[in-house]
């Protein structure tokens, strides 16, 4: 038996570490925010150098077909260093929409582009969890339209997958007739979701007519490891730079982490936190290995450790003072990917009623 | 592999991280050793199979499960010598000893804690000579000691309680200050100690006393063998707030005790205690009872009802439930890579310290839902027909307290895992030298 990350996998996440670390220093990421794009260039072609668009899709499409838990360690390096890049969409929800709904020609087609770094992908399926506003996208004739709220990794995007109802779909390049983007600037500025809105466009469906039924799940359930991920890796240093700071800072001739009101407060941050760790690695190992257990686990993992992020976000910038609460600190970087991780593809209450629902203990609504 | 030669170059500008090859080094990676492997393996699966054909053939001759409050009997007696002829208990203790004799072998203790609580059947004894003070003979006793008292411990003949608090030394326990003198080859003992835990049945007690008043605090304390038939120990059983008399007050006046009965050196007892405390701590973070205890509030939810609709359909409680799931299973997947670090010798750090206070308060999260859930039948404890469970949420939700601050409260946790596990600074020792 053996519960941890292999050898390769530290080396793995060592490396992606150092990457993003040497890249994203606070200065620049303040800078990458600051242009609100969700997207940096030079940060992205590192990724595709380092064949990270593809790290889940299969060799015969150009990938380099590791695993889920592989995706996570790499989406965890990201969530530490608020890495302002589409790889949620690209990386994890395309591939897994495409690989488990679509046709032949459909991966043929956008798998190789992928992985090559070629085709940033923004994914939709927010009306598939709840609908808010009425939006959702419809298919009729061949003709999609309809909006898509907080599509992910929307604002970078060349390529779209939108859900339409239960069961399908649609593909819609960015370029397309009909399709207008409008960013939706939530408080994270290190990622861009949008609202697509389609008019009449020409669809492609994902595993034709009624094919997507299974492919939506699994986006979903590919999707929020994603987000459990990032949020573990920005949570985590969270709780670093508090103990670091409280450290060096000095409050009635003491370094305030000598007070045990400080001790404690970090001591319940790693308590809350730590064995979410765990858990996410298992929900990605099931992904893959334990397919019965992916979806109970998935939910479990991201209610769970939204929960404890909250915490460690807010206490980490307690711990800070008044420092944790400006701009200059650039702690609210992290506070923001955290809480908005959160938010995304469900909350906890939503995706604890799911997880209910799941184990047969209620009904579905 | 891929990764190794990434390292190996040296990555520290962006500029010289050679990420042309990292595509096609990419593959080279052997990606054939899984990295988790949940399965035990083939030869670890025909143990278990071995274990559950003992359960199956045996089971009617075990007591019923669960920790006595109360000496072992002759039929707990049995069922251990049984448990232990077969290496499902006891099992790494040498066979000199009245042990097994086996090489270590965690996931072997893992399959056998899994089985006979898949079957809910008796694993055996346990308690805190088992538990705390063989393990601390076999790495500090001496032979004569580790001969006398391992194998009566084990067996269930000798039952063990545990002198270390006192009234004016809990949290702070080296500040303890029942005494000792030595008088022709005994030490003479006068003090007290508190929460004694099963001293009004115990047959003998491993103390803690200060026997050396001129040394430092940590230095003065000497661990100490005591029988509890000895003349001038009285157990007061202090009733707790389950209202049982789970643990007493044991008065020390002018007790002898043969010198020989000190483990490790006069002045070392707060080391040779440390021995015994490291194995307090990592008796408590068992997920599997949490597990449970999930398994057992589903079926509350799922069977009671309020206004006549199951209490599952109530998504207040349902919410509580899931919430407390998803630490749970937290927790369980934490352990497992605990676990894999023993396996691998690796020091987990500040991951194994949170244990304590993470599965103690988690816990009693469980056992408020439940009785929650229940609402007022909740609340009763005994002689009603409506009772649930025999009132044991009642009673397990108080204990869960006990759990809580027994053992090193939270606070106590809390010092502990951002000293050690984040390197804050200690607490000042304002009684140092006392
Ligand atoms: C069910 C149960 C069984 C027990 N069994 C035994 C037994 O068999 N043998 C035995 O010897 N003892 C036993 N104990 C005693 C147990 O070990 C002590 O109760 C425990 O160590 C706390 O000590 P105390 O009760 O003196 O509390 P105190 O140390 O007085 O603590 C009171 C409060 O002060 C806080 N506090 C104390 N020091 C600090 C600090 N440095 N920083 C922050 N907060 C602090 C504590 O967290 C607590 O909240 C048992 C206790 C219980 C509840």
């Amino acid at each position: 038996m053996e519960f941890g990350l292999s050898e390769d996998q530290r080396l793995l996440e060592d490396s992606v570490r150092r990457f993003t670390g040497d890249l994203l220093p606070l200065e620049r990421i303040r800078e990458l925010a600051a242009e609100k794009t969700g997207f940096s260039e030079e940060i992205w072609q590192g990724l595709v150098d380092l064949a990270a668009p593809g790290v889940i899709i299969p060799e015969e499409y150009g990938g380099a077909e590791f695993k889920m838990l592989d995706a996570m360690i790499i989406q965890e390096a990201l969530g530490r260093t608020c890495a302002p890049v589409p790889y949620t969409g690209t990386a994890i929800m395309a591939p897994v929409a495409l690989l488990s709904g679509g046709t032949d020609e459909q991966k043929e087609e956008w798998l190789p582009q992928i992985a090559a770094g070629d085709c940033k992908v923004g994914v939709g399926v927010t009306e598939n969890i709840n609908i808010r506003e009425g939006k959702g996208i419809t298919v009729s004739g061949g003709k999609a339209s309809g909006d898509a709220l907080f599509v992910i990794d929307g604002g970078p995007a060349d390529l779209y997958i939108l859900a339409a109802g239960k069961d399908n779909m649609v593909i819609v390049p960015r370029d397309a007739a009909g399709v207008s983007v409008e960013p939706l600037t939530t408080i994270d500025y290190t990622r861009m979701t949008c609202e697509v809105t389609l008019d009449n466009v020409e669809a492609d469906l994902l595993g034709g007519e009624g094919g997507a039924g299974d492919a939506i799940t699994q986006t979903i359930m590919a999707g929020r490891l994603a987000l459990a991920a990032d949020l573990l890796g920005a949570a985590d240093v969270m709780i670093e730079k508090a103990v670091e700071y409280a450290l060096e800072r000095k409050q009635f001739d003491r370094v305030i982490g000598s007070y045990q009101a400080v001790k404690h407060m970090c001591a319940e941050m790693v308590t809350e936190l730590d064995p979410y760790r765990s858990l996410v690695w298992y929900a990605a190992h099931a992904f893959d290995e334990v397919p019965e257990e992916a979806h109970v686990s998935t939910l479990l993992a991201k209610a769970g450790i939204s929960e404890a992020g909250r915490f460690v976000a807010r206490t980490a910038t307690e711990v800070h003072g008044g420092m944790g609460f400006t701009d200059l600190m650039g702690l609210h970087y992290w506070y923001k990917r955290v809480n908005v991780d959160r938010q995304l593809l469900g909350g906890a209450e939503v995706l604890r009623e799911e997880a209910a629902v799941a184990q047969g203990w209620i009904k579905a609504a | 592999m891929l990764f190794v030669m990434l390292c190996g170059i040296g990555i520290n500008a962006v500029d010289c991280w050679p990420l042309r090859c990292a595509k096609t080094l990419i593959k080279i990676c052997n990606r054939e050793e899984g990295p988790m492997d949940l399965s035990y393996g083939p030869e670890y699966e025909d143990f278990r199979s071995e274990v559950r054909t003992f359960i199956e053939k045996n089971k009617e001759k075990a007591p019923a499960p669960g920790m006595g409050m109360q000496h072992p009997g002759q039929r707990e007696q049995e069922w251990q010598r049984l448990l232990i002829e077969n290496g499902y208990t006891c099992r790494t203790i040498p066979r000199e000893y009245g042990g097994y004799g086996a090489e270590p072998d965690i996931l072997k203790t893992v399959i056998i804690q899994e089985e006979f609580t898949r079957a809910n059947v008796n694993s055996g004894l346990s308690g805190q000579g088992i538990a705390m003070l063989v393990p601390t003979l076999l790495e500090r006793g001496t032979e004569e000691q580790k001969k006398k008292f391992i194998e009566p411990t084990i067996t269930g003949e000798i039952y063990w309680c545990q002198g270390y608090s006192e009234p004016g030394s809990g949290s702070d326990l080296a500040s303890l200050r029942t005494n000792a003198y030595v008088e022709d080859g005994n030490f003479v003992i006068n003090g007290q100690k508190i929460w004694t835990s099963s001293a009004h049945f115990a047959d003998w007690c491993f103390i803690l006393v200060r026997t050396e008043p001129d040394a430092p605090k940590h230095e003065g304390i000497s661990y100490i063998l005591m029988d509890m038939q000895t003349p001038g120990i009285e157990v007061r059983p202090l009733v707790t707030m389950t209202g049982a008399a789970e643990f007493n007050e044991t008065f020390l006046t002018d007790v002898r005790v043969p010198v020989e009965n000190v483990v490790g050196e006069r002045g070392e007892g707060w080391k040779v205690a440390n021995t015994t405390l490291k194995h307090e701590r990592g008796m408590l973070g068992d997920p599997s009872q949490a597990m449970g205890r999930v398994e057992s509030i589903v079926r509350i939810l799922e069977s009671e009802t309020m206004d006549g609709k199951r209490l599952m359909d109530n998504p207040h409680y349902r919410d509580r439930l899931v919430a407390a799931q998803a630490k749970v299973h937290a927790l369980k997947y934490h352990s497992m890579r605990l676990l894999t670090c023993t396996l691998k010798n690796e020091d987990p750090g500040v991951s194994r310290l949170i244990v304590k206070y993470f599965g103690t308060t988690l816990s009693r999260e469980l056992s408020d839902i439940a009785l929650d859930a229940l609402g007022e039948i909740g609340s009763l404890y005994s002689g009603s027909k409506h009772l649930r469970s025999h009132g044991s949420w009642q009673w397990r939700n108080m204990f869960d307290l006990g759990l809580i601050i027994g053992g090193g409260t939270s606070q106590i946790q809390k010092n502990i895992i951002s000293e050690r596990g984040l390197g804050m600074p200690r607490e000042p020792k304002v009684a140092e030298g006392k």
